[in-house]
């Protein structure tokens, strides 16, 4: 057996059932092998798009999405896809073609060190010396990328290694005498956390993507309820929790709702779940949760204290931890103190609807967008997004119900994210619907991988909000730069239906009110892979709280489905910011 | 100087609480110091030196970094060693219950008979030695901590120091007790 085939077996054995690449000259032997074998390849048209695909295959299905390029460029376009899955912790494992091993140093056409380029961005990455290594370096990634805190994995494999003849194919691993996550929470700090919160009036759960890769969400609902609880998300916490329960608020931070943010400012102990407290959530860091005892679950013991001072530290998997916290709750018959917190949350909840429906407004007004999406949509269907406003549309205004169905670059904020993420998501999970809602923006710089889903016709619906603009840097200019709209206008071309019929894919624009709705059905009924063109308001911003400024400094008015006037006396928002950084 | 690695070996002030000594235990192959050198950078945290050699165990080699910040910093920087999968043990030493040792070697600008009789007699003082000798220079080896070195060769630049390399500080708590 030769190196490549040791590579592609171990993959098969993984459970890797799908890989995304693009060969290219070092990987020659490589794909040579793959001709033969048993695994699946999808051809993208852009690296770029591999590692995007991989990242929305691990995230929709929690397994190990699988990425290949070839060595040098083919390398390097994998880049921002790998500081993606980075960023959010997804368990991507790429692997790039090298230059033979005799080559390596001298700079050799299409090499480039891949491994210096990505160690900071996996959790770790692995350069093939010998064919005999590789079954052990292919477990081992996916034993790391998975455990822990999730995170991917970049193998750099040599020419000459992909067709060198292994003595043995020895099914082990590489022993890694310094990786030990921690999984189960210390004892000590648990009680205590319980002690907390059965003393705490004011409760509230902020629940991070950690929630969702622990597939903690049973957990995380059991609890809310035991301690009555309301639950706010970060973003990438977003479908942890059933956002139509009157308990769920939303998603926190910047761009999140009035009544998470409010809340988390006047709740007397956050407990805060498999996230990371970064600036976009927590926004001016010593405004943030002024009143509260924090208690923070978090697998990686290095996020804790790091952003926030916290005073409940739990270092563990937030599945385990939390099953351990519930014991100890459910165990304790001290009085629950929070039913009046909750009866409250709920009541301020619902004046904080926020309104979807605009049917009478053209351009069409996104949030009248996201209400037909949710109209045309079930439960299952796993949402992608890019990065702009078309994500804090989705984030705001649709609303999520299951674990795993809502997939959005958070941290590292990749445009062009969407689409490919739904490609990859679709592969994953084809009896679930997939639809990737884009900027027009973020779009074209992935839009040759039409080419992708109608080669393999892969039915992925793309929305693509069309409004001309890099909406949420214009929406930037237009609150703190004077209005100066420097480079955010697109322009007139390209015109996407054209574009999407040109690779032979199904295309519709949409201007009118309850045209998305119907576009949507038809395009998931047609079981083929289709754009449809929706064009938006591009006059539409949504509230945000501007940067360095705490959470409750909201600029711009939320729009409200229903208002109760006089019932709730609420902390008046501040609108009185100029200038952003 | 945030985000940059000073390799430049300077005194440290050792009443300063912000001085740290951390020791490292890490596998013993390509690219790990590169991963912790690198983990430094990108994160902003300033070291002022970094040993690296052979351990007691076979292909383990151990880590002395010598590196700046306050508590919350130097929490960050273990932790975020400790999540690197090459680095197996992570501890910050008490700075008052370790032994620190650096070697310097200088070569001494040393022209005549009785320049270089002074200068040996300079390193004798200093417990150093000559391992060098040619009609223009001296080479003296010397093992201590920081501030010894420093004095030696304070002293020694008035004769013309030409060359100077020193390893950075390697360290080990006193007593029984290990990593």
């Amino acid at each position: 057996m030769k190196g490549g085939q040791a590579l592609i077996k171990s993959l098969i054995d993984k459970g890797a059932d799908t890989v995304f690449g693009y060969p290219g000259g070092q990987l020659l032997p490589l794909y040579d092998m793959i001709y033969d074998s048993d695994l699946k390849h999808i051809l993208v048209r852009h690296e770029q798009c591999a590692a995007h695909a991989a990242d929305g295959y691990a995230r929709a299905s929690g397994k190990v999405g699988v990425c290949i390029a070839t060595s040098g460029p083919g390398a390097t376009n994998l880049v921002t896809g790998i500081a993606t899955a980075y960023m959010d912790s997804s368990p991507v494992l790429s692997i790039a073609g090298q230059v033979p091993t005799h080559l390596i140093g001298n700079d050799a056409f299409q090499e480039v060190d891949m491994i210096g380029i990505t160690m900071p961005i996996t959790k770790h990455n692995f350069q093939v010396t010998d064919a005999n290594d590789i079954p052990a370096i292919v477990n081992s990634s996916f034993e790391i990328a998975l455990s822990g805190r999730p995170g991917p994995i970049v193998i750099d494999l040599p020419k000459d290694i992909q067709e060198q003849e292994l003595e043995e194919y020895r099914n082990e691993s590489v022993e890694i005498p310094g990786y030990k996550p921690t999984k189960k929470g210390h004892g000590l700090q648990i009680k205590r956390a319980a002690k907390t919160i059965i003393k705490s009036k004011k409760p509230v759960i902020l629940a991070g993507g950690g929630v969702i890769s622990a597939g903690a969400s049973k957990e995380l609902k059991k609890l809310s309820k035991l301690i009555n609880a309301p639950v706010t998300t970060t973003l990438l916490g977003k479908s942890s929790f059933p956002e139509d329960s009157p308990v769920s608020m939303g998603m926190l931070g910047m761009h999140g709702r009035k009544v998470a943010n409010l809340s988390v400012d006047e709740c007397d102990c956050l407990i805060a779940l498999g996230c990371r407290f970064s600036d976009r959530t927590t926004g001016k860091i010593d405004e943030f949760a002024p009143n509260a005892i924090i208690i923070h679950i978090d697998v990686d013991p290095a996020e804790i204290g790091k952003n926030v001072d916290v005073d409940v530290p739990i270092v563990g998997d937030a599945k385990i931890v939390l099953q351990s916290l519930i014991k100890m709750l459910e165990k304790d018959s001290a009085p629950i103190n929070t039913l009046k917190w909750i009866e409250h949350i709920k009541e301020f909840n619902k004046s904080c609807i926020p309104r979807i429906s605009f049917e009478n407004d053209l351009p069409l007004k996104p949030q009248q967008v996201m209400k037909e999406l949710a109209q045309a949509l079930d439960e299952e269907t796993i949402m992608t997004t890019d990065v702009g406003q078309n994500q804090m549309w989705m984030a705001h205004f649709y609303n999520t119900q299951k674990p795993r169905t809502f997939i959005s670059s958070g941290g590292l904020g990749t445009m062009g994210f969407g689409f490919p993420a739904a490609m990859g998501a679709k592969v994953a999970m084809p009896e679930n619907d997939v639809v990737a809602v884009c900027g027009d923006g973020g779009f074209l710089m992935v839009c040759q991988d039409l080419a992708t889903v109608k080669e393999y016709d892969i039915p992925v619906v793309v929305c693509v909000l069309d409004n001309r603009y890099l909406g949420m840097v214009a929406q930037w200019q237009k609150l703190f730069y004077d209005e100066r709209m420097s480079h955010t206008h697109l322009g007139e071309v390209p015109d996407f239906v054209k574009l999407a019929e040109s690779f032979g894919v199904r295309a519709e624009r949409v201007e009118k009110v309850g045209d998305t709705e119907k576009a949507l059905k038809d395009a998931l009924k047609s079981g083929e892979p289709t754009l449809i063109d929706i064009i938006i308001d591009p006059e539409e911003i949504l509230p945000m709280v501007p940067p360095g400024c705490g959470l409750t400094e909201i600029v711009g008015e939320y729009k409200i489905e229903r208002e109760i006037p006089g019932e709730i006396h609420y902390k008046q928002t501040k609108n009185t910011h100029e200038g952003g950084d | 100087m945030k985000g940059v690695i000073k390799m430049v070996m300077k005194t440290e002030n050792p009443d300063s609480e912000n001085n740290h000594i951390i020791s490292a235990l890490v596998e013993h192959k390509p690219g790990v110091l590169q991963r912790v050198a690198g983990l430094f950078t990108r994160r902003g945290f300033n070291i002022d030196s970094i040993t690296v050699g052979e351990s007691e165990i076979q292909g383990i080699a151990r880590m002395t970094i010598i590196a700046q910040g306050d508590e919350k910093v130097l929490e960050q920087v273990t932790k975020q060693l400790n999540k690197l999968l090459d680095v197996i043990k992570v501890r910050d030493l008490e700075v008052e219950n370790t032994v620190k040792r650096e070697l310097c070697l200088i070569k001494v600008h040393a022209p005549t008979e009785k320049v270089r009789s002074e200068i040996i007699q300079y390193a004798n003082i200093f417990r150093g030695s000559i391992i060098d000798v040619s009609n223009e220079a001296l080479t003296i080896e010397i093992t201590g901590d920081s501030d010894k070195i420093n004095a030696l060769t304070d002293l020694l630049k008035g004769f013309g120091i030409k060359e100077l390399a020193r390893t950075g500080p390697t360290a080990m708590s006193r007593g029984g007790k290990t990593i």
